[in-house]
C-alpha cells in the first residue's frame, strides 16, 4: 500500500518533471514566434487602432480601418490581390497535381523528376520577377519568338502580359515558382502506398476513372490542398513580384501598404498598419476555411 | 539506372523541365550582352561588361554578398539552435498540447510576416536593432524557424531512440551522446532544415526592406534597385551572382532535402 503511494508519487513528479523539461525544449522556438511574430502583429494592431505615441496620439479608435475601406486605392487593391492569390494559387495546384502524376509514372527516374521540382528552390522571387519580365515583356523572348513565328510585328503587337491590367506576369511568376513546390507535395503523397492501393482496386474491378476518384484524388487532394493555402497566404503578403511586374494602379495590398508607411506623413502609418493587419485576417480567415472543409469532409467520409 | 526507352512521359517530362528553365535563358543570356535588339532570338554582341562591373574591385554587390551570406548563416545556425530542442519536443515526445504547440510554430508561414515586420520596427527602434544587421538575422528567423522547426520535428520522430539509450547505459553523458550518437543520425535533417533556413533568409526582400531601412543591403535588395535602374545587363549579372550560391546549394543539399521536403511543408512558397 505505502509502495503503491510512493511510486504514484514519484511517478507524478517524473511526469511533472518531464512536463518542465518539454516546456524548456519548446521555450526558445516559442519566444521567438511570441515576441517577434505575434507581438510584432501585437504592435501593427495598435499602431493601426491609432496608437502612435511618438507623435503625441495613445486614443484608440477604428478611424484607419474606415479610412482604407473608403480609400479606392485600397478598395481596388483588394479585389486585385484576392483574385491574383485565388487564380495563382488554383493555376499552380492543377499543374502541380499534374506533374506529380506524371513524374509518378515515370517509375525509377523518378528522381530527376524530383531533383527537377527541387531546383528553382534556389531562385528569389526578386529573381523570378526579373527573369518573367525578361521571357514576357513586349520585347522579351516569348515576343522574339512570336516574331520569328511571323505572329507579330513591332513589339507593340504582342500581347502586354507583363504591367498589365490583369496581372498575367503576377500570376506567371507565382505559378513558375509555386507549381514545383504543390508538385512536390502531391509526388510525396503518391509515395505513400498509392500504387498498391491503385492495384488492389484494379484487381477489384476498378476503372482508371475508379481509381482516380477513389485512390489518387484522396491521397493527393489533403496535401496539395494545404500547400495551397501556404501560397495563397505567401501571394497576399508578397511584395516585390507584384511591385516589379504589376501596374502603380492597382496595385496589391503589401505594395500599398509599404507606400502608406513609408509616407511623410506619419498619419499614413495607422492606414499602413491597418492594410497589413487586414492580410493578415484575410489569410487567416483562407486558413480557418481550409480547416473547416477539412473537417467536413473527414465527418463525411467516416 | 538509366532507361533505355525515351517514353511519351519522359518527353513530357523534357517539355516541363524546359517549360521549368524557359525564363532563366533570357535572364543569363541578358547578363552577358549589351546589344540585343528587338526581333533577334539571340544577342548580336557577348560582353563581360555586366559581370566585370558586379564583380569587380570596389563594387558594391561583393559586399551584398558577403553580407548576405554572412545574415543568411546567422539565420541557419539559430534557427536550427532554436527549432532542434522544440522539434525534439514535437518528434519524440507525447505531451498535452502538442497539436496546438505544432500550430503556433506554424503560423508565421500561414499569415504573412508583413504585419509583424511593421509592428516590431517601432520595437526595434527602441532596442537600437532597426537598421542593423542583428535586426535583419531577428526577423528572417521568423519565416525561418517553422520550417527548421517542421524538418527537425520530422527528424526526431524517425529516429531510432533505442541507439541513445544504448549510449547512455554505456555511459555516454549528455553532450557526449549529443555529439557522437544523436547528431549523426541526425545528419539529413538538420542539413536539410539549415539549408531551408539559408534559403529563406537569401531570398527575403520585404522583410530586410522594413527592418534594414534599406541600409542592410542584402543582394535581393541590391537586385531590386538595379531593376528600377535602366542597365538590365548589370541587373541580370546580380541576378546570376544571387541565384549562383544557392544552386550550389541546394544541389549539394538535395537528397536531404528531398527526404524532408516529406515534412509535412518541406520546402514552403518562399
Amino acid at each position: 500500500m505505502n509502495s503503491t503511494r510512493t511510486t504514484r508519487v514519484r511517478a507524478r513528479v517524473q511526469h511533472q518533471g518531464g512536463t518542465l523539461r518539454i516546456a524548456l525544449m519548446l521555450a526558445p522556438a516559442m519566444t521567438v514566434v511570441l515576441v517577434f511574430f505575434v507581438g510584432g502583429i501585437g504592435y501593427a494592431l495598435l499602431q493601426s487602432l491609432g496608437y502612435q505615441p511618438f507623435i503625441g496620439r495613445t486614443d484608440l479608435s477604428l478611424d484607419a480601418y474606415r479610412a482604407i475601406l473608403d480609400d479606392p486605392a485600397v478598395r481596388a487593391s483588394l479585389g486585385l490581390t484576392l483574385r491574383l492569390a485565388l487564380v495563382g494559387t488554383s493555376l499552380s495546384a492543377v499543374l502541380g497535381t499534374g506533374i506529380a502524376l506524371l513524374i509518378h509514372r515515370l517509375g525509377r527516374s523518378r528522381r530527376w523528376g524530383f531533383a527537377l521540382m527541387q531546383l528553382n528552390l534556389a531562385v528569389p522571387h526578386v529573381v523570378g520577377a526579373l527573369a518573367i519580365g525578361l521571357l514576357l515583356s513586349q520585347s522579351g523572348l516569348l515576343a522574339r519568338l512570336a516574331h520569328g513565328a511571323g505572329l507579330v510585328g513591332a513589339p507593340a503587337t504582342f500581347p502586354a502580359l507583363v504591367a498589365d491590367a490583369h496581372g498575367f506576369g503576377i500570376v506567371a511568376e507565382y505559378v513558375w515558382k509555386e507549381t514545383p513546390f504543390l508538385a512536390l507535395l502531391a509526388l510525396t503523397a503518391l509515395g505513400r502506398g498509392t500504387d498498391q492501393l491503385g492495384h488492389a482496386a484494379q484487381v477489384l474491378g476498378a476503372g482508371p476513372l475508379q481509381r482516380l476518384r477513389h485512390v489518387i484524388v484522396p491521397a493527393v487532394l489533403p496535401p496539395v490542398a494545404a500547400g495551397s493555402i501556404l501560397v495563397f497566404a505567401f501571394v497576399l503578403g508578397s511584395y516585390e513580384v507584384p511591385y516589379l511586374l504589376g501596374r502603380p494602379f492597382p496595385a496589391t495590398l503589401p505594395v500599398v501598404a509599404y507606400e502608406y508607411y513609408t509616407d511623410i506623413d506619419l498619419s499614413y502609418r495607422a492606414e499602413a498598419m491597418a492594410i497589413a493587419v487586414l492580410i493578415a485576417l484575410l489569410a487567416l480567415a483562407a486558413m480557418l476555411g481550409f480547416l473547416a472543409l477539412v473537417g467536413r469532409l473527414a465527418r463525411r467520409a467516416t | 539506372m538509366r532507361s533505355r526507352r525515351l517514353s511519351g512521359n519522359h518527353f513530357l517530362l523534357l517539355l516541363v523541365a524546359a517549360v521549368l528553365w524557359a525564363p532563366l535563358l533570357p535572364l543569363i543570356l541578358r547578363a552577358f550582352t549589351d546589344a540585343w535588339r528587338y526581333p533577334d532570338l539571340l544577342p548580336e554582341r557577348l560582353t563581360l561588361r555586366g559581370l566585370r562591373t558586379v564583380l569587380g574591385p570596389g563594387s558594391e554587390v561583393l559586399h551584398g554578398l558577403a553580407l548576405s551570406t554572412a545574415i543568411a548563416v546567422s539565420v541557419a545556425v539559430l534557427a536550427c539552435a532554436t527549432a532542434w530542442p522544440a522539434g525534439r519536443a514535437i518528434g519524440t515526445h507525447r505531451f498535452r498540447g502538442r497539436r496546438a504547440v505544432q500550430a503556433l510554430l506554424l503560423t508565421p508561414v500561414v499569415v504573412p510576416a508583413l504585419a509583424a515586420a511593421m509592428g516590431l520596427q517601432i520595437l526595434f527602434v527602441r532596442l537600437g536593432l532597426a537598421a542593423t544587421i542583428p535586426g535583419v538575422v531577428l526577423v528572417h528567423l521568423v519565416p525561418a524557424l517553422p520550417y527548421a522547426t517542421s524538418i527537425l520535428a520530422a527528424g526526431f520522430a524517425n529516429l531510432d531512440v533505442d541507439y541513445e539509450t544504448q549510449a547512455r547505459l554505456l555511459g555516454a553523458r549528455g553532450v557526449r551522446r549529443t555529439v557522437e550518437v544523436t547528431l549523426p543520425l541526425m545528419r539529413a535533417p538538420l542539413t536539410a532544415a539549415a539549408v531551408m533556413a539559408f534559403l529563406i533568409s537569401w531570398s527575403d526582400f520585404l522583410l530586410t526592406l522594413l527592418i534594414g531601412a534599406g541600409r542592410v543591403k542584402t543582394l535581393p535588395l541590391q537586385l531590386f534597385s538595379a531593376i528600377n535602374a535602366t542597365d538590365t545587363t548589370v541587373a541580370a549579372s546580380v541576378a546570376l551572382v544571387v541565384i549562383a550560391p544557392a544552386l550550389l546549394l541546394v544541389g549539394f543539399a538535395a537528397g536531404p532535402l528531398a527526404r524532408f521536403s516529406q515534412a509535412n511543408l518541406g520546402r514552403g512558397p518562399l
